[in-house]
């Protein structure tokens, strides 16, 4: 049995290496994208069959520890919280909120951001200067702070923390695109483009903009990371998504109090989070390896 | 050979403001290219030949440099006066240009087929399909062998040479009446060199196209061009016939260059280099800008600049920027 099993591995390993070369960070991939389906799989369907009720309070099963039985017979693989509401359903449906909230904010901010950077980059001069001032200014101002402020003036609300965490996320964006769009459009190729008759949108949209590609993806899985921690520590500190939606941050402020008797709450959602944005965060690595044509067949 | 000239520059100026000062790179040249002519422009580095380029596609880069003079008729039109749009109507249908380096004049993120396919995309409206079956035929017609496997290739899986075939695909795809060859041998190595200015020769001969080519090599352009246009610090000083100029240069600049090339068949001898270095644009000479170097340099070459005049006691298309051209005729060897 033993034995078997390591033949696979040392056969299956260098297969990607000799056969298609070119393939850079096959396991990578392929790792990152299973972890990936897994979480959005689980948060399609999970909701379905485990049932979470937001305002159901069972105080017999509350505090119980993961693997404990509950009153009604039911196992609760994870635990209970604090009100009797089991950890597994509550998370099942976080991944819902977070990981819809984290590719919204990322599309908002990404769009923003791209298109900011690109004006700002392609055509330069005074519109440069200004919309490059206004991303100065917004780094300069603490991004929580900011978003604490207009999540304080727009109430909370799962459509108000994506606006709230793209304000906040969109100048990385907008940086990066730009100092893409800056080394392109002086580029041999732009030139030998136009002179071929190619216009201004053209130019952006087939020369400049396919540059920016591959840095704004690997900017897009750090920033995905970092979205869904975001939208945690806003709803940690009661300025992100209502308790009705209980999104992995509101899971964690809620365990907090109860660290020294029920680690659980606060860990399990946690470990759930970190290990998603830790694979995000190799799947996009992974991602720009291969479609780089620079780095191909190299 | 009388007829109307495709493309005729008239006294074009362009500046470029640098921190050092205003640089007038190109300073009132003027020349002319008639249809099916191939013309050299030659000049060393800093001569204005490739802004001369640049000013004809509309492609100096801004805002540093701009045309404050002259004309560029195109086809009886002045693309200078032109609108924007109507000049870029131009670019790749009737006038197509090929770079120097052919690798950074590729778009790196976009496979060959795709890139000479989109020339018939963009302009024609051709379906994908269609768009790729005219790229691979302009591929196989450029001599890029295996074409249909190369069609899915980027540009870096290719060789120098190969990429400049490609680019030449490009510039050629809408069948350009004016073709504008920006020094495209310069970063090739010389066997191939010579495969490159074969197929433009080729090209030029096949779809009887006007042919500029910019180059600071004598011998590259000597067997293919039909006139040559030299330009020394922005300004034109010799023109003419490639024999008669090679032969019977009628200014010191040209004859100085004749003598700095090896004969192949002629004796070994020491060869004669210019003397000094390429003028500073930003501080030029008063009257002929080569009169540093020049050995036929008079008190009237300070006074007076030299207009471009027929070579005396030469055929008509002959002509020098030179108050001594009657006497570097006679002295030339």
């Amino acid at each position: 049995m033993t034995s078997t099993d390591l033949d696979l591995t040392t056969t299956a390993v260098p297969r990607p290496a000799t056969s298609t070369r070119g393939r850079a960070g096959s396991a990578r991939i392929r790792f990152g994208l299973a972890v990936i389906i897994v979480y959005v799989v689980a948060a399609a369907i999970g909701p379905w069959l485990v049932r979470f009720d937001p305002v159901a309070t069972r105080t017999q099963d509350r505090l119980k520890p993961p693997g404990s039985r509950l009153s009604d017979g039911s196992l609760a693989i994870l635990g209970t919280d604090q009100v009797g509401q089991d950890l597994l359903a509550q998370m099942l449906q976080g991944a819902r909120i977070s990981i819809a909230v984290g590719l919204a904010t990322l599309l908002l901010a990404g769009t923003i951001g791209v298109t900011v950077g690109l004006a700002a980059g392609y055509f330069g001069g005074w519109l440069d200067s200004v919309l490059m001032r206004l991303a100065d200014i917004q780094l300069a101002f603490p991004s929580i702070l900011l978003a604490i402020f207009i999540a304080a003036l727009l109430g909370p609300s799962v459509v108000n923390v994506v606006i709230v965490l793209a304000v906040s996320n969109w100048v990385t964006f907008a940086r990066v695109t730009r100092g893409q769009a800056l080394t392109t459009r002086r580029r041999e190729f732009v030139d030998a483009s136009r002179t071929l008759g190619a216009g201004t949108w053209r130019l952006i949209r087939r020369c400049v903009l396919p540059a920016c590609i591959a840095p704004v993806l690997v900017v897009a899985t750090v920033e995905i990371g970092h979205v869904i921690l975001a939208e945690a520590s806003l709803s940690f500190l009661g300025l992100g998504t209502p308790a009705s939606t209980p999104s992995w941050g509101v899971t964690i402020a809620n365990g907090r109090n109860y660290l020294a008797d029920a680690w659980w709450i606060s860990t399990v959602p946690g470990i759930a989070l970190a290990f998603l944005v830790v694979s995000l965060g190799v799947l996009g690595d992974a991602l720009r390896d291969r479609y780089d044509p620079r780095l191909r067949s190299l | 050979m009388t007829s109307e000239p495709l493309l005729s520059v008239r006294d074009l100026r362009v500046e470029f403001s640098t921190s050092a000062g205003v640089v007038t790179a190109v300073d009132g040249a003027s020349f002319d290219v008639r249809r099916g002519e191939t013309v050299a422009l030659l000049g060393e580095s800093g001569s204005g030949k490739s802004v001369t380029a640049q000013a004809m596609l509309g492609i100096i880069p801004k805002p540093a440099g701009r045309v404050t003079g002259g004309s560029i008729e195109y086809d009886g039109r002045d693309l200078l006066a032109l609108p924007a749009t109507a000049t870029r109507e131009l670019r790749g249908r009737e006038i197509a240009m090929v770079f120097q380096d052919p690798l950074s004049s590729l778009n790196p993120v976009f496979r060959v087929g795709a890139q000479i396919g989109e020339m018939f995309r963009k302009h024609r409206g051709a379906s994908r399909k269609e768009a790729r079956a005219e790229a691979l035929e302009l591929m196989r017609r450029v001599g890029i062998p295996a074409a249909e496997k190369r069609l899915d290739d980027y540009p870096h899986q290719f060789s120098g040479g190969m990429r400049q075939r490609v680019m030449i695909a490009m510039a050629l795809a809408l069948s350009p009446r004016l073709l504008i060859a920006d020094e495209p041998t310069t970063a090739l190595d010389v066997t191939v060199q010579a495969q490159i200015m074969d197929l433009l020769a080729r090209l030029q001969d096949e779809e009887g196209m006007s042919l500029v080519l910019i180059t600071h090599d004598l011998g590259v352009v000597a067997d293919v061009a039909d006139r040559v246009v030299l330009m020394y610090a922005g300004r034109v000083v010799e023109a003419g016939p490639i024999r008669e100029v090679y032969e019977h240069s009628a200014h010191p600049y040209t004859a100085g260059l004749m003598g700095s090339l090896p004969a192949i068949d002629g004796p070994r001898e020491r060869l004669t280099p210019i003397q000094g270095a390429p003028p500073d644009l930003l501080d030029l000479p008063s009257g002929c800008s080569f009169r540093p170097r020049c050995a036929f340099a008079s008190e009237r070459c300070a006074d007076e600049e030299p207009v471009l005049l027929g070579a005396p006691g030469r055929p008509a298309p002959h002509s020098s920027a030179c108050h001594h051209a009657g006497k570097v005729l006679t002295d030339a060897p």
